[in-house]
């Protein structure tokens, strides 16, 4: 996920320090992406839904087995990623979390823990635990300006990213499907009396939640081993994202991905492998201590 | 029910404990087999006594105890292997530290009022934070963990060739912590609890200084998981960053008062008599899928969510009060 280690200080050179941040950058996108799916989830549902990484890690089986079995491009796979994860995710919610919305928050956390539980165990089973990477004859195309060199498969994942973050941003301020998201997440209860039919909404809404986990998955498989836990990498980190920017905050998730992706890169330059992670989690403590609306925090937290 | 019923009731109560107390001491004379399994269970009703202070009284849900769990295996070992002290006093160190660290994290918790996801999320951060630490800091053992010599029967050393000495010790520290959650649950703090979990404002509102009720039960419900870590570490003579402070061990120990009724005294024993059999025999069935136990758990969870949302106790207590109104 990072570049390079810190090998002592002539390592430190101008372009590796680049080098760093912009891949930082670039796995930020994808933390933005995975971030956004998150929060829209929270932001419609009022649900925290901690099978995100769990969604995360079936994205990147989905591709990594499209691909395998099928022997097509990566970048296509993306689009079997995005349905097959938004089916799950609206199931998720149809059977499990729309029967018991009236529950207190915590049971509504509770049930997506014991979804996180069932599938990345489901993927042990089946799958077995070991990492698998999948073979792209993209993997060894670096750009180089000057000394700084960007892998292709980083930079397309960061496209990709923030092309389904645009998309998703043009269905919900420009169609009538978003428009009725938009509403069932401010006001409920006047969206129903309007006519929406809230309970599809909220089937429709985890559905676009989990395929954001699914694309960002996908589009990270050509680059990241996939194994059963591989979520756990990732959840943490879209939790962190979507607390800086906001719970429920879109835009503040967008943001917020980007400088979790920086501070990350940051810490695997000063920080050893095990403990890299030790920066974003402190991030995560001090927002949640001193400002848990967020940076970006409409105050709806 | 009349007042002479109820008295009788309670008396009747009273030595069905008794004699349950007194059965269980002699249990493992008659069936040793079943030694390893009692032995956790009562390891997990103690955790899960712990946790269900804090989460089932109080109603803040930790997705992190294993952080005090973690903790309370490492201080004690780490005391051991450096300064040769005998696990007997470094048991008091451990909950210390558990208190310490838990108050520590309720304070900057509790202090604005952190509830709900956002306090079930920050434990589980600091439990990663520990993990990874204890992972990347090779003076307390680094990915490797550390074990814990054996010196043969040492009672002085709390290590013993037999199973029995830690079979009654786990037996009486879990009573001690089915003793106590009873005594809170009948005090006027078990109520302060009560209020801060039901409403937060109405309770400020009469008077019930809700701070001071969470830090409290914060700090009982990180010491007595800590003793857990301690017993623990002490019964296996081996940890490591992933079997002490994993997120697999926080799961374990708040599904137990989950499944049995969060908020009772005998949740947590009723759900680690349920669950700690189930996982130890499908972790021995299907050892080259350790991922089976985990996936009945998931399914256990949603299930007991969806359709029992107060756990077994909220069944048993309706049929007992069913009985009782029909004069059975």
């Amino acid at each position: 996920m990072h570049a390079g280690t810190f090998t002592g200080s002539n390592a430190m050179t101008v372009s590796f320090v680049i080098e760093s941040l912009l891949n930082g950058l670039l796995i930020g996108g994808v933390y933005s992406l995975m971030a956004i799916g998150l929060t829209l989830i929270f932001g419609v549902m009022r649900v925290v839904n901690f099978a995100h990484g769990s969604l995360i890690m079936l994205g990147m089986y989905a591709s990594y087995w499209t691909v395998t079995l099928f022997k097509i491009d990566p970048y296509l796979s993306i689009l079997v990623s995005l349905g097959a994860l938004f089916l799950i995710g609206a199931s998720i919610q149809k059977f499990l979390i729309n029967p018991i919305l009236n529950a207190p928050e915590h049971n509504q956390l509770l049930l997506t823990l014991g979804v996180s539980l069932f599938m990345e165990n489901f993927a042990v089973f089946v799958w077995s635990p070991d990492y698998r990477m999948m073979k792209t004859f993209y993997g060894e195309i670096n750009f180089h300006i000057g000394d700084v060199s960007i892998s292709l498969v980083r930079l397309l994942a960061f496209v990709f990213a923030m092309v389904l973050a645009g998309i998703l941003y043009l269905i919900l301020t420009r169609t009538d499907l978003g428009r009725a998201i938009r509403a069932a997440s401010e006001e409920p209860i006047g969206a129903v009396l309007m006519g929406v039919n809230i309970r599809r909404i909220y089937i429709v809404t985890f559905g676009i939640g989990a395929a954001c986990a699914g694309v960002s998955g996908a589009a990270i498989t050509p680059f990241i081993p996939v194994y059963p836990y591989v979520g756990w990498l990732f959840v943490i980190t879209a939790f962190v994202v979507v607390v800086l920017g906001g719970m429920g905050n879109m835009l503040g998730a967008f943001i917020g991905g980007l400088i979790i992706g920086l501070a990350d890169s940051v810490g695997a330059m000063f920080l050893p492998g095990a403990m890299k992670s030790i920066i974003s989690f402190s991030i995560f403590i001090i927002i949640l201590l001193f400002k848990p609306t967020g940076l970006f925090g409409r105050g709806n937290g | 029910m009349d007042k002479y019923l109820r008295r009788e009731l309670s008396r009747k109560t009273w030595f069905a404990i008794i004699a349950i107390l007194a059965g269980l001491h002699v249990l493992p004379w008659v069936f040793p087999g079943i030694q390893h399994i009692m032995i956790m269970i009562f390891l997990f009703t103690l955790m899960g006594q712990g946790w269900n202070v804090l989460g089932g009284y109080v109603g803040q849900f930790s997705f992190g105890h294993s952080l005090f769990f973690g903790l309370g295996a490492y201080v004690s070992s780490l005391l051991f292997i450096r300064l040769t002290l005998t696990p007997w006093i470094g048991i008091f160190f451990s909950c210390a530290a558990g208190i310490v660290l838990g108050c520590f994290i309720g304070f900057l918790s509790f202090r604005y009022g952190l509830r709900g996801p956002y306090f079930a999320l920050i434990m589980l951060a600091f439990a990663e934070i520990f993990h990874m630490t204890a992972t990347g800091w090779s003076w307390v053992g680094g990915a490797l963990g550390i074990s814990i010599p054996l010196k043969g029967n040492t009672p002085g050393l709390m290590q013993f060739v037999k199973k029995e000495p830690y079979y009654l010790i786990s037996l009486w520290m879990m009573t001690g912590a089915l003793y106590l959650a009873w005594r809170i649950e009948r005090s006027r703090l078990g109520l302060y609890f009560l209020a801060t979990r039901e409403d937060v404002d109405a309770a400020e509102a009469l008077g019930v200084n809700t701070f001071r009720a969470q830090m409290i039960a914060m700090a009982i419900s990180a010491g007595l998981t800590a003793i857990g870590g301690t017993l623990y570490a002490q019964y296996l003579l081996y940890i490591d960053p992933d079997s002490t402070f994993g997120v697999v061990n926080s799961v374990e120990i708040m599904l137990r008062p989950i499944i049995g009724g969060p908020g009772t005294v005998l949740g947590p024993l009723l759900g680690s008599v349920l669950l700690t059999p189930l996982s130890e025999i499908t972790r021995l069935a299907f050892q080259s899928y350790s991922g089976v136990y985990l996936m009945i758990y998931g399914v256990i969870l949603i299930l007991v969510i969806m359709f029992l949302p107060n756990g077994i106790m909220g069944i048993a207590r309706k049929v007992v009060s069913t009985v009782l109104r029909r004069g059975y």
